[in-house]
């Protein structure tokens, strides 16, 4: 299974190498066999008597990070779907996309985004979820943004990022809390304590937090506004990840956490109402979209709302259902998606108000147009998929198990009445899109091409995703026992007795709110023009994008101010700034933690010629700051290395004192070689108040030192490990000098880097010098 | 003693801290020795001063002073030698480039 993940990073890595044969072959046809590759692995555990699957790698196991792959039936219904339909819009792609374009690009991103999709809805452990789970953000946004030229596509990618990523930093904060209140990684550890968690005072928060990430994902109302900017991507990664695949990570979240979080009745009220809302406003922006693209992303704003709703009804009719829907979805969604490609490929536009009638020149891409939005709108016909899971939606609207009391009732109520509210509109952009495209007026004169069928190739996946439609709806049963039902098992935690899916029921009320919707739907369809004014007045002017905008370029505006402010460019002004943060957090944290602390009665006894040398170094030192000359400037630093070397001298080390004095004098060589090529130091300018604010951060930072010199040696906390090195020394490194041995045999490898150090700044000043000389011959 | 040294280390941090914030980079890279010194000081200091032979193993002699700083010591000695040197080289090059080593004219463009 670890293979079967990793593969399409894998191929990924050579990508780059295929795609510069892409004149001869186009490197999609490579790609394409990668997820047909994994479907047929995955398509072997289907069947009536299927049983969950766990493979465990270690990964970082002292971090309890371990890659943990848990095959379970909601699992292998999204791997599927990943797989499946990757493999059909990787081969719709060739068609699609021309060889001119950066097709390596296009691939490497398609197939990382394979990869951590189906990482996603594989791993049980949540920070290997979480990392796949960014993993289809990042690629998300390459992939809007594909077209970079383009300044919507530029929009619309950082859009997608900002609220996706912003979901995924909540979703974090959510797995953190509950691995840390049950002490385990595991989505299934943490279901076995759900009690830990239920009970948590913490509660509240996970809950809004974990929604926040599914919500942002899934384009759940308010939050849905990054998904009509991501058509700006190119038609087959609209089909795949923002309608069959990415954006369902949130509902397969929502899913997999379901058994537990479900037993709270916040649950029920907030997914149940922001899927209900979803899906009525997201049914009622799109009948007002001109952009094909924009009716169908509108569209799946709606139908993902509806799967919400349903997960957050929370009872077995209701789960079922929003499994079945999940697969019905993928099915109709990208076929429509492909068709609104073909035509935008072959009319040259995706304009609904300069396309129609297009049926004549495109009866096949018209027929599999028919298919898709018909069982969009959920029209009762026996070989339509969109009904049956629209039919259990309306049936698990009425029978819902919350208590009828609070909010919770008042939802109970209204739900099936927004149900088909919502519903009815759905039947409207259907309706819409397919005889607003292919039906009526055509308008050839308008279009930039004249419009023909699509090439065969084309539409080869559209078809599939249409036979797929049929084959569902004529023999629902063929996937529901091996597969369906599997999967709604994994979601409910526990065994639903016998389901089957039936077309016709009789005249009970589902029925009837099915007739409601087909007969509304109908007339306002037909009468659209004449009610579409009312969009000037609901929503109006108002916008959650105009939130969005706001916020966005405020916080730039705000950044860019403070940015400026500070970083002026004089580095001076960077290191006081540096400093002055230091002094300021140390001195506080020191005074909270009670930090300082002095002990007298460890100190060695003061004598006269250190006392002689520490004065000589002190008026050295700040003899630097004082003289105006160069020469003498270097020699005062001078007399501070000696004094130094002097105090090694008294303190017993003789290496040090050693090294001091040699160090000491090629330095000040060094500085009498050099000084002369430089100006003349002058007086120093500049006004008094930076003057004392210099001498106050330098000062603040000579006291904070001396502070923590004299607490480092006033407090022992552990044992020091020096004498370690004093037993062994002669033992394991057989040397006497125990500063020698240290050095080059138990710290040898510090010292190797050492030696890389000089040698780095060797070059680096040999670079310097010579390139003065190249310079100078020129 | 201990503290008097602190207290010197202290001194050496302010007075090397007061270079580095001036203009002229012969005066920051002064203001970088200093800092230096300051910090092998301070090491040092951390140890025990002064309670025992200097550390070379020999016959008879039980107690000798903290090895590990003087190493650690030894090591940063080298190192802030190179990185003066290779200062003291870029200042130069900077120096005869740009015809000017105060460092507020040495800086980047704005937002390029």
């Amino acid at each position: 299974m670890l293979v079967a993940v990793l593969l399409p990073f894998i191929i990924a890595i050579f990508i780059p190498f295929l795609s510069k044969w892409k004149e001869k072959i186009h490197t999609g046809f490579f790609v394409t066999i990668v997820p047909v590759l994994i479907f047929i692995y995955f398509a072997r555990f289907l069947g009536a008597g299927f049983e969950p699957v766990v493979h465990e790698y270690s990964w970082i196991p002292s971090l309890d990070m371990n890659m943990v792959f848990h095959l379970d039936g909601l699992s292998l219904l999204f791997v599927l779907l990943i797989s499946g339909i990757g493999a059909l819009v990787a081969f719709y792609s060739v068609f699609y996309l021309h060889k001119s374009e950066q097709l390596g690009h296009f691939y490497v991103y398609f197939l990382i985004f394979m990869g951590s999709m189906l990482g996603v809805v594989l791993s049980d452990n949540v920070f290997a979820l979480y990392s796949f789970w960014e993993f289809t953000s990042l690629s998300s946004f390459l992939l809007i943004g594909f077209w970079n030229y383009k300044k919507e596509s530029r929009y619309g990618a950082l859009k997608s990022m900002l609220i996706t990523v912003f979901g995924g930093l909540s979703l974090l904060g959510a797995l953190i809390f509950m691995s840390v209140l049950t002490n385990t990684s595991s989505i299934r550890g943490m279901i076995d304590q759900q009690q830990l968690i239920l009970n948590s005072e913490f509660f509240p928060l996970i809950l809004v937090l974990l929604l926040l990430g599914a919500f942002t994902k899934s384009a759940q109302f308010p939050f849905h506004i990054w998904l009509p900017d991501a058509m700006e991507a190119p038609t087959p990664v609209s089909a795949y990840l923002h309608s069959a695949t990415m954006v369902k990570a949130g509902i397969y979240l929502v899913a997999r956490y379901s058994p537990m979080l479900s037993a709270n009745e916040w649950f029920f009220i907030i997914v149940s109402m922001a899927g209900i809302i979803t899906l009525c406003w997201g049914s009622y922006m799109a009948v007002r979209q001109t952009d094909l693209k924009g009716i169908l992303a509108f569209s799946t704003i709606s139908q993902l709302g509806m799967i919400m709703a349903m997960l957050g009804f929370g009872t077995k009719a209701a789960i079922f259902g929003a499994v079945f829907h999940i697969l019905n979805h993928a099915t109709f969604k990208g076929s429509l998606f492909m068709v609104a490609g073909i035509v935008d490929h072959e009319a040259g536009t995706r304009d609904i108000r300069k396309l129609g009638g297009l049926m004549t020149f495109m009866p096949m891409t018209a027929t599999l147009a028919l298919f898709g939005s018909f069982s969009m709108a959920g029209v009762p016909l026996p070989f339509l998929n969109g009904f049956y899971s629209k039919e259990m939606f309306f049936e698990s609207s009425l029978h819902l198990e919350a208590a009828s009391t609070g909010i919770a009732g008042i939802l109970q109520t209204s739900v099936p009445y927004l149900a088909v509210f919502g519903s009815i509109f759905t039947f409207v952009y259907s309706m819409y899109f397919f005889f607003g495209t292919f039906r009526g007026q055509s308008h050839l004169n308008e279009l930039p091409k004249k419009p023909h069928e699509a090439p065969i190739g084309m539409l080869i996946s559209p078809i599939v995703l249409v036979a797929g439609v049929v084959i569902i709806g004529l023999f629902p049963s063929v996937i529901n026992e091996p597969f369906i039902a599997h999967a709604a098992e994994a979601v409910k935690g526990a065994a639903l007795e016998e389901k089957h899916i039936y077309f016709w029921h009789g005249f009970i009320p589902p029925f009837i709110m099915s007739l409601t919707v087909l007969v509304f739907g109908s007339i306002l369809a037909l009468s659209r023009k004449v009610w579409a004014p009312v969009y000037n007045v609901v929503p109006g002017v108002l916008s959650m994008n105009k939130v969005y905008d706001g916020t966005v370029d405020r916080v730039e505006r705000y950044s860019t101010t403070i940015t400026k402010g500070y970083m002026n460019g004089s580095l001076g002004r960077y290191v006081r700034l540096i400093l002055a943060a230091i002094i300021v957090i140390s001195f506080a944290f020191m005074a909270i933690t009670g930090g300082f602390t002095l002990d007298t009665s460890n100190v060695a006894e003061i004598t006269a010629p250190e006392i002689l040398v520490a004065v000589t170094m002190v008026i050295a030192a700040i003899g630097t700051a004082l003289t105006n000359n160069r020469i003498a400037a270097i020699l005062i630093l001078g007399v501070v290395g000696y004094g130094l070397s002097m105090l090694f001298v008294l303190y017993r080390a003789p290496d040090l004192a050693l090294t001091q004095l040699i160090v000491e004098t090629v330095t000040v060589a060094l500085f009498l070689l050099v000084f002369y090529h430089l100006p003349k130091l002058r007086k120093k300018e500049e006004p008094v108040s930076t003057k004392a604010l210099n001498l106050v951060i330098s000062v603040g930072f000579g006291a904070l030192m001396t502070m923590v010199a004299i607490s480092s040696h006033s407090s022992k906390f552990f044992e020091s490990i020096s004498d370690y090195f004093t037993k062994n020394s002669y033992k394991l490194g057989g040397g006497d000098n125990i500063v020698n041995v240290i050095l080059v045999d138990f710290r040898g490898l510090d010292t190797l880097f050492e030696i890389v150090v000089l040698g780095i700044a060797a070059m680096a000043i040999y670079g310097l010098i010579r390139f003065r000389k190249n310079k100078e011959e020129e | 003693m201990e503290i008097i040294m602190a207290v010197l280390a202290g001194i050496l941090f302010t007075m090397g801290v007061y270079n580095l914030l001036q203009k002229q980079l012969l005066r920051i890279i002064i203001g970088t020795g200093l800092i230096s010194h300051g910090a092998h000081l301070f090491i040092l200091t951390m140890g025990e001063l002064k309670t025992g032979a200097p550390p070379v193993l020999t016959e008879g002699v039980e107690n000798y002073t903290d090895p590990l700083p003087q190493a650690l010591i030894l090591t940063s000695i080298v190192i802030s030698f190179g990185v003066t040197s290779l200062l003291l080289v870029l200042a130069y090059r900077a120096a005869k480039i740009n015809g000017t080593d105060n460092m507020e004219q040495l800086r980047g463009n704005d937002y390029e």
